[in-house]
């Protein structure tokens, strides 16, 4: 089937999001003391410092960002047939007795939130740990719920939902894709 | 990014991408090493037997671990308290421990090209922990993690091989390496332990370690088997160690600092002195944490790939 693209956000409906989602994670956590942001590997890791970014010019002071890879942590390692690219984690900050904010770019089934959590464990004992994603698409398989959604996005278990960022992709966007390869 | 090999059997086959993907992996297994938890759960449905069919504490130990960080099944057996010395062959007992539903075989043996028959005739993947003096591919891969470690990568490094080529396996594994990744390797020591024509592999060949240290960036000091002396290859321990023996006053001649390797165990004042060994250039202990990461690297890819 021939893959039509549909274009769900632009790179202005992005900066949008990503301002109220800065504005809603401080609301929530009434400021940022013992907030450590961690995106997931790996357009969650550009999301995450995009936040981080905004969050920042809000508070007056650079805050730092994490970077998790999951891949060791996934559950269909072992039927995949391509050895995933695994890549290096780094947590510049002691999450023990933290508050954790995971940051993805797309919610699907919940699976890689699920890995993150189990992964994020190996680090350390967070008080707590809150997930923030730019696009909520439905279709749990877990039962896993973003404490923060840019947008919400219904769609059908054939779409694909793809997030472009400018650092890896070359544009801001967010493109619906019909027949075409299902999320991660 | 899977491996284009099926085995790890040795380097002289493994293409440069493969060998690529193993460092580029290796580094962010070595970040696993450091966290508090250090273990994953990804090869939980993997079961390995490091079958070693010679002595080894070093390597046997070091899969072990990287196994165990993975969260691999892991069963030892070693020649001395197995049925080889029943007289069962080796096809048979790798058969039989399949039957036991194992999926990758860590084999340590003292005959050249075991592992490859053992590739040949068992379902199971093969990872070749030494076969006598053929390979070691898991060596010269902590090795090539090491140097790039230091220098970030290959290209036209200067690494000279010193002391017993003919009967290393981590001198072949180390060439094969090296040379498809753009490195200038060459051997040093005396003509006896150097195989003749060993040129045709790409390396050069010096007879005077003096000359072989002002041309080289690093040095892989290989052990003197202690039990070689009694062959007639050298005269005597105390005139290796003068001729070919690794000592800072031979270094100190040098204008730059040289990387100094050494696979271990160390016989120290023979073919490296201590200080050199303990010294500043001497990166001997980064490759032992390295083979760790390196070997789960190796076992992650393995696994990973296609039966």
């Amino acid at each position: 089937m021939p893959e039509k693209e549909v274009r769900l956000m632009d790179e202005m409906d992005i900066q949008r999001s990503i301002a109220r989602l800065a504005h809603e994670i401080i609301e929530r956590n009434r400021g940022v003391d013992h907030l450590g942001i961690v995106g997931i590997r790996s357009r969650g890791v550009h999301v995450a410092e995009r936040i981080a970014k905004q969050m920042s010019e809000i508070v007056g002071r650079e805050l730092t960002t994490g970077v998790l890879d999951v891949t060791m942590y996934r559950d269909d390692f072992r039927t995949r047939k391509v050895g995933p690219g695994m890549q290096v984690t780094e947590i510049p900050f002691d999450i023990d007795g933290c508050t954790v904010l995971l940051v993805d770019d797309v919610l699907y089934t919940g699976r890689t939130s699920r890995a993150a959590l189990d992964a994020l464990m190996a680090y350390g004992r967070p008080s707590r740990v809150q997930l923030a994603v730019l696009v909520d698409r439905g279709h749990r398989e877990l039962p896993i719920k973003a404490d923060f959604v840019g947008k919400n996005i219904p769609t059908s278990s054939s779409e694909n939902v793809q997030v472009h960022m400018k650092e890896m992709d070359g544009s801001d966007e967010v493109v619906l894709m019909r027949g075409g390869r299902a999320n991660d | 990014m899977a491996l284009k090999s099926t085995h790890l059997l040795g380097l002289r086959d493994v293409p440069a991408e493969d060998i690529t993907a193993i460092l580029d992996s290796a580094v962010a297994f070595k970040e696993i090493l450091s966290r508090p938890v250090p273990k994953v759960p990804t090869l939980r449905h993997v079961t390995v037997v490091n079958a070693f069919f010679e002595n080894s504490t070093r390597t046997r130990i070091s899969f072990e671990l990287a196994e165990k960080r993975l969260s691999a099944d892991v069963v030892n057996f070693s020649a001395s308290a197995s049925s080889v010395n029943k007289g069962e062959t080796l096809i048979d007992t790798i058969r039989n421990l399949e039957a036991m539903k194992i999926d990758l075989v860590v084999m340590r043996h003292p005959l050249p090209g075991a592992p490859n028959l053992l590739a040949k005739y068992c379902d199971s993947k093969v990872i070749n922990a030494g076969d006598g003096s053929h390979e070691h591919p898991t060596q010269a891969l902590l090795d090539m993690m090491t140097l790039r470690e230091v220098y970030g990568d290959f290209n036209k490094l200067r690494v000279t091989l010193v002391g017993d080529i003919s009967h290393s396996r981590v001198a072949l594994s180390n060439i094969f390496g090296l040379t498809t990744m753009g490195a200038q390797v060459a051997v040093c020591g005396p003509p006896t332990l150097i195989p003749r024509d060993i040129e045709h592999l790409g390396v050069k060949v010096y007879h005077d370690l003096d000359e072989a240290i002002a041309k080289s960036d690093v040095l892989n000091v290989l052990r003197i088997q202690l039990e070689r002396q009694d062959s007639g290859l050298f005269p005597s321990k105390r005139e290796y160690h003068q001729t070919f023996g690794v000592t800072s006053e031979r270094l100190a001649a040098s204008n730059k600092p040289l990387t100094i390797l050494h696979p271990g165990p160390i016989n120290r004042g023979l073919e490296l002195d201590g200080d050199v060994a303990d010294g500043p250039h001497s990166v001997i202990l980064q490759q032992v944490t390295n083979g760790v990461a390196v070997r789960m690297a190796i076992l992650y890819l393995i696994a990973g790939g296609e039966k």
